[in-house]
């Protein structure tokens, strides 16, 4: 048997998947099941002056129709939010699941309608009289800072939710050292994660085990979480995370409908489901991004970098989710980008607004950060006369001094930054392209080309920097294993981390079936069930492979160095002297004395009398594993589009991406990955923006409006790695999951810069719409002034029919009494 | 006049009768009645493909269609997509290019692939990445499921 | 995404749909490919109370030569239309709405009498100046494309009449384009233009007919723009100059992904395009 990590093994999950036979948590009915529907505010911000549920708990098939005051004692506390970091005080408003008082965005809950079927439960719905009376709403975060705006939470007088910093080096002297400094406003616009599968929950009760079965990305935090909600024992809450529809961290989250449902099913003694619409995707999933970033860099003639000071303002929404303040934050190990910056000053402030709560959605504070880091360098390289890449191939922290300590105190585990920068540019002849860029200008056909050079953060964990003592989230993030060998040699892996279409039932099968000499087809993954195998901390932030896969390599170790004791009991060796090889443990140098897994492991199970006492019966490890450090995963990508001058339209026509993530489990997947990534962030760059209007009404509810690229829309991708093993785990790697995401944006941004350079256009916000594309060729023809078609877009300060967002970007200094 | 009605058709070739509720989506027909939880529901808005099924040989988003529309008609979804034991040639061409991760969209794809190569054996790159613009997939960004297409191109006739 | 309740019928013959329609009065609506009118139901947009759906109805589907023209059974589905080339620019834009799955189940008839200023086929029939036949109590009558469409998402026909074919001129020599400018593959038109241009034996323009889609809150002839080219050359600078009218006197309904005034600009840029379509077919 050769080995199997390393090779592009076809998935162990798409048989059941192209079949039509996988199991979501939609395609679970279970008996006498009720079906929960949800009555949502209109109203951005409203007093609930009264509801009136008689007429549709009149209605056939309807069992019950609850509202909060209804449901005040079925829980036991709110919704939580997990980040608490020491000595900073984060205004933090009571959330239930359903809204007593008032409502602070369109969709809050305030009603639930429970009935035998869905479709009865929709028409009751329909008919939950609730009267508003409505108050001032505010949606911009900018807005939401100044003196005399409306307030969300009058009680806390303010809409500033918390202010947080970090630093390192000295940044006034680091500034006063530049020669140059650029100063730039960026906007982060607000995104939905959209998962194909929307989001559904079925909780059921028997006896005194309640077992929910949801979308969810995070079942044991889940079950932490609802159990402390429900106020009952974690033993009698099961949660399982069937097969996923992806979730791109919008399944990150405890939702109000998991509480209901897991409440409802206990009140009624019956199953209970709860169905998303896509309309409540886009208005109570969770968003993401949504900041507004004052940059400013600092650097020496020479191109050298001095000083970095940033400020980030984040429109965090009306309440606090599991991760919401932390978000913004979560990206600062990295705000330093791939360069040797001495000084660096980081500073967020977090601000209500009548919007949804953002959180965590693929990147997750990275792709904000690359967003600005890397366009500042464009900008830096400009002012300087600079050449781009030189720039920053003048700033990349070289090879030899990894691992590099930054400014901020972060250690980058390893890195290459020349090298796969100069492994692009093998394959993309910037000379050549330039040349044809002038050609096509010539005939009318506006090209450009952006890089990004980026390196982030994955890998989630280490506890001791993240949890409670660390950056201060109220939890830990090791990741565990257990490997079971089955008495006629098959293996069970189970993990704590839980896949949502990361493909880990099959590199998970590469990794342990290696070490266990077992044909991957025959290791069988478990994960997604708190009532079977090990605890874990689930799947987000790219860790299940450098985390949980890791954990995976010590348990299945540890099985194999107990088959290499029962092997060479009764093979009459030493232990030290079996060797596992070609998929048999043999004696090193008589492979003619040799035993198979399934051997061992039926000895393991029926132990010969020839098996010592003192080796337990059985075949089984488990591990836990708390990493002493992040991983960096870290790349160069290009992208090449073409701009329609006349509309403004934008296509992107080739993309490339060498990334590294250290070796490789399995190339196949690392490829998926990158590709999903790489057009979730051309999505962002070009088309998706989740846009409130000035009363804070939802504009883009349904995939009409929230418009995710399709086939048609984006081009074939270029893909190379390099391998930069990380010194952090054994097996080298570094998470894949969210590179894309955070590596593409900025290229795809600064090729649409590039391509409009020769008309003048030096400012564009995303995503860069046809119609915001034209407004800024207009704006830039006239002097770069407003033309007479204004540039409404929803960023700028002035709009129409547009709905209001945060204000535009441009050269700007962060307004004192908000962000400084 | 009734909020009822009585369908007679053929699902993955066997003859169904039911009497349904008139506003019933041929999807939670499929789905809640038959059983056939391989076709999907994703953005009631007709726009993601999620729940592509073969109507009479030809792909129709099946949240847009009531089941009284799909009276006497013949109705392939995923599960009956390979005639017999083995897989379609799309199916094994998805699973040995990747041109899936949650699976979700999958299903959906696959059936408007079956659509596309039937309307046209031998199509482009271009022509399928339009053939497919009624499907979204979060996933893949496309690359792989253009390669999955272009696989089974020939394939798909010889099957 | 579940409609409100509905009874639902399905006549097999134009006079029972009629009747049903005039019986149960406004609440009730015609049902042919459901594509436009599911979509709405299903967000409780509309919620008729009884459905009349056309799949029974024999004679109601297909496409014929007639009089010189082609006559369009209104159950014609648009994936019929765009593989039907000899209908020129009808199986032009009827390819380039929405997706494959839409095509294949959304109809004409449907298209033309939900009346949506953002769907292409109701422009096509105005700058065609096709016509409509439709049934009501009172009998069968003709409606002309330029008496069709009355605002947004408001025709002539009656809530009880049914449209029985749809007339198309055949309208030989005549070059066309359909130019369509959406975010996305799969999208209504942010501005969509159709042009049919014929050349005079002098190579000057005989007529020319410019239809606007999602510039009004109904489908729009740019005039303007005919009046400027209908007589003059076809160069260039005259398709150019004459497209610069497009938008006269349009108002379009601005939305999220465009301005009213990024739309004329669109219909400025798109008819030029489509003119240049048009004469180079």
């Amino acid at each position: 048997m050769t080995t199997s990590v390393g090779t592009s093994m076809r998935r162990k999950e798409d048989p059941r998947m192209i079949t039509g036979r996988a199991r979501y948590t939609e395609d679970i009915n279970l008996p006498g099941m009720l079906h929960a529907v949800v009555v949502r505010s209109p109203e951005a911000h409203a007093a609930i002056t009264s509801i009136d549920t008689s007429a549709a708990r009149e209605r056939d098939g309807v069992i019950a129709v609850l509202t909060g005051e209804d449901m005040a004692s079925d829980f036991a506390g709110p919704l939580p939010m997990v980040w608490a970091p020491p000595g900073v005080e984060i205004k933090t408003p009571e959330h239930w699941p359903l809204k007593r008082g008032q409502v602070k965005h369109v969709g809050d809950p305030v009603a639930v309608v429970v009935a035998t079927t869905r479709h009865a439960a929709v028409d009751a719905a329909e008919d939950v009289i609730v009267d508003y009376e409505p108050r001032p709403a505010v949606v911009d975060p900018e807005a939401a800072l100044e003196a005399g705006s409306p307030l969300v939470w009058e009680e806390f007088g303010t809409n500033k939710i918390h202010e947080w910093a970090i630093g390192g080096g000295d940044v006034d002297a680091g500034m006063a050292e530049a020669e140059v400094t650029v100063e730039h406003r960026f906007v982060n616009h607000r995104t939905s994660g959209a998962p194909i599968e929307p989001r559904c929950s079925i909780a059921e009760q028997r006896g005194d085990k309640l077992t929910l079965y949801s979308t969810t990305q995070i079942p044991h935090i889940a079950r932490f979480v609802f159990s402390g909600m429900l106020g009952i024992p974690e033993d009698q809450l099961r949660v399982i995370a069937p097969d996923v529809g992806g979730g791109f961290g919008a399944k990150l989250q405890t939702y109000a409908e998991e509480a209901l449902v897991l409440a409802l099913a206990k009140r009624l003694g019956r199953p209970v489901k709860w169905v998303e619409t896509r309309t409540e995707h886009m208005t109570t999933s969770h968003h993401g991004r949504d900041q507004v970033n004052y940059v400013t860099l600092g650097a020496k003639r020479d191109g050298t970098l001095t000083a970095l000071k940033v400020r980030i303002i984040a429109d965090l929404g009306a309440y606090q989710h599991l991760l919401t303040p932390f978000i913004p934050e979560l990206g600062f190990p990295v705000m330093g980008g791939c360069y040797r910056i001495p000084n660096i000053d980081l500073h967020f402030t977090g601000v209500f607004t009548n919007k949804m709560a953002t959180d965590a959605v693929r990147g997750a504070g990275r792709p904000e950060a690359t967003y600005w880091i890397e366009l500042t360098m464009d900008r830096l390289a400009d002012d300087l006369g600079m050449d781009r890449l030189e720039l920053r191939r003048k700033n990349f922290i070289p090879k030899e001094e990894f691992p590099f300590e930054t400014a901020l105190g972060i250690v980058y585990d390893s890195g290459d930054y020349h090298g796969s920068l100069d492994r692009l540019l093998e394959h993309f002849d910037l000379d050549e392209f330039r040349a044809e860029q002038a050609r096509l200008r010539g005939e009318g056909v506006l090209r450009g080309v952006g890089f990004s050079t980026y390196v982030e953060v994955c890998g989630l964990a280490p506890s001791r920097a993240v949890g409670p003592q660390g950056v201060g989230l109220q939890a830990a993030f090791w990741e565990s294993a257990n490997v079971r060998v089955t008495p006629t040699g098959s293996a069970i892996v189970y993990t704590g981390t839980s896949p949502h279409g990361q493909g880990l039932d099959t590199s998970f099968a590469q990794i342990a079936g290696d070490i266990l000499g077992i044909d991957p087809q025959n290791v069988d993954v478990h994960h997604g069930d708190t009532d079977q195998g090990t605890w874990g901390w689930d799947t987000y932030g790219s860790r299940s492979l450098a985390v949980g896969g890791e954990a995976i390599v010590r348990a299945a170790q540890r099985v194999q160095d107990k088959a290499k004791r029962i092997c060479a009991a009764l093979l009459e060796a030493a232990p030290e002297d079996i060797e596992l090889s070609g998929g048999k443990y043999q004696v090193r140098g008589s492979p003619d004395r040799s035993m198979t897994m399934a051997e061992i492991s039926g000895a393991a199970h029926i132990p010969p009398n020839e098996l010592p006492a003192d080796i337990e019966p059985g075949l089984e490890e488990s591990a836990f594993y708390d990493p002493e450090n992040f991983v960096f995963p870290f790349g160069a990508h290009a992208c090449v589009v073409e701009v329609d001058a006349e509309t403004g339209k934008v296509q992107v026509v080739r993309y490339l991406a060498v990334d590294d993530c250290g070796p490789a489990i399995n190339p196949m997947l690392i490829d998926g990955q990158i590709h999903g990534g790489i057009v979730h962030a051309i999505g962002q760059a070009l088309y998706e923006q989740v846009v409130y209007d000035e009363g804070g009404q939802l504009v883009t509810g349904t995939f009409v409006d929230y418009a995710l690229p399709t086939a048609a829309e984006v081009p074939p991708f270029e893909t190379d790695r390099t391998e930069t093993p990380s010194p952090v785990n054994t097996l080298g790697v570094k998470g894949i999951g969210e590179a894309g995401t955070i590596a593409a944006t900025p290229a795809v941004a600064a090729a649409v810069l590039d391509a409009l350079r020769p008309l003048g256009v030096t400012e564009l916000d995303m995503p860069m719409t046809p119609m915001r594309v034209w407004q800024a060729i207009q704006a830039a023809g006239n002097g770069g002034r407003p033309s007479a078609a204004p540039r409404d877009t929803e960023q700028s300060r002035s709009l129409d029919e547009q709905g209001k967002g945060s204000a535009g970007s441009g050269p700007a200094v962060p307004p004192e009494g908000g962000a400084a | 006049m009734s909020t009822t009605v009585h369908v007679d058709l053929t699902v993955n070739g066997e003859r169904r009768e039911a009497d349904v509720e008139a506003r019933l989506l041929l999807v939670h027909w499929l789905r809640d009645e038959l059983g056939l939880t391989g076709t999907h529901v994703g953005c009631d808005t007709t726009n993601c493909g999620a729940c592509t099924v073969h109507m009479n040989g030809e792909a129709v988003k099946s949240c847009t269609l009531l089941t009284a529309q799909a009276d006497a008609a013949e109705i392939t979804t995923i599960e009956g997509l390979s005639a017999g034991d083995g897989l379609h040639p799309l199916q094994t061409a998805f699973m040995d290019k990747h041109g899936l991760q949650c699976g979700f969209c999958t299903p959906g794809m696959i059936m408007a692939a079956a659509d596309l190569l039937a309307r046209n054996p031998n199509p482009s790159d271009e022509e399928i990445r339009h053939g497919l613009e009624g499907n979204l997939c979060r996933c893949t960004g496309y690359h792989n499921i253009v390669e999955a297409v272009k696989a089974a191109v020939g394939e798909v006739v010889s099957a | 995404m579940i409609t409100a309740p509905f009874d639902y019928e399905a006549p097999e013959s134009v006079e029972e749909a009629v009747r049903m329609l005039h019986e149960n009065g406004e609440d009730a609506k015609l049902l042919a490919g459901g594509h436009s009118l599911l979509p709405l139901m299903k967000v409780r947009l509309a919620a008729p109370t009884v459905l009349v759906d056309l799949r029974k109805i024999p004679g109601l589907h297909g496409i014929q030569q007639d009089n010189g023209g082609w006559r369009i059974g209104p159950m014609t589905r648009h994936a019929e239309l765009e593989n039907a080339t000899e209908l020129g620019v009808v199986a032009r834009a009827a390819s380039e709405i929405a997706d494959q799955q839409v095509r294949n189940r959304g109809t004409i008839g449907g298209s033309l009498a939900h009346g949506d200023p953002a769907s292409d086929l109701p422009t096509v029939l105005l700058a065609l100046e096709g016509s409509v036949r439709a049934r009501g109590p009172n009998g069968e009558r003709t409606i002309a494309a330029a008496e069709l469409f009355r605002d947004y998402l408001t025709t002539a026909l009656a809530h009880d009449e049914v449209i029985t074919d749809v007339r198309l001129p055949a309208l030989e020599g005549y070059g066309f384009g359909y130019q369509k400018f959406t975010r996305r593959a799969e999208d209504w038109a942010m501005v969509g233009v159709c042009a049919l241009v014929s050349r005079a034996p002098d190579g000057t323009c005989d007529d020319v007919r410019v239809g606007l889609t999602h510039m009004g809150a109904t489908p729009l002839r740019a005039t303007a723009a005919e009046d400027a080219l209908r007589g003059s050359g076809l160069d260039d600078a005259a398709i150019a100059g004459a497209a610069e009218h497009a938008a006269d006197g349009t108002d379009p309904p601005g939305d999220l992904n465009a301005t009213p005034d990024y739309k004329r600009h669109l219909a400025r840029v798109l008819t030029r395009r489509a003119l240049d379509e048009a004469v180079s077919v």
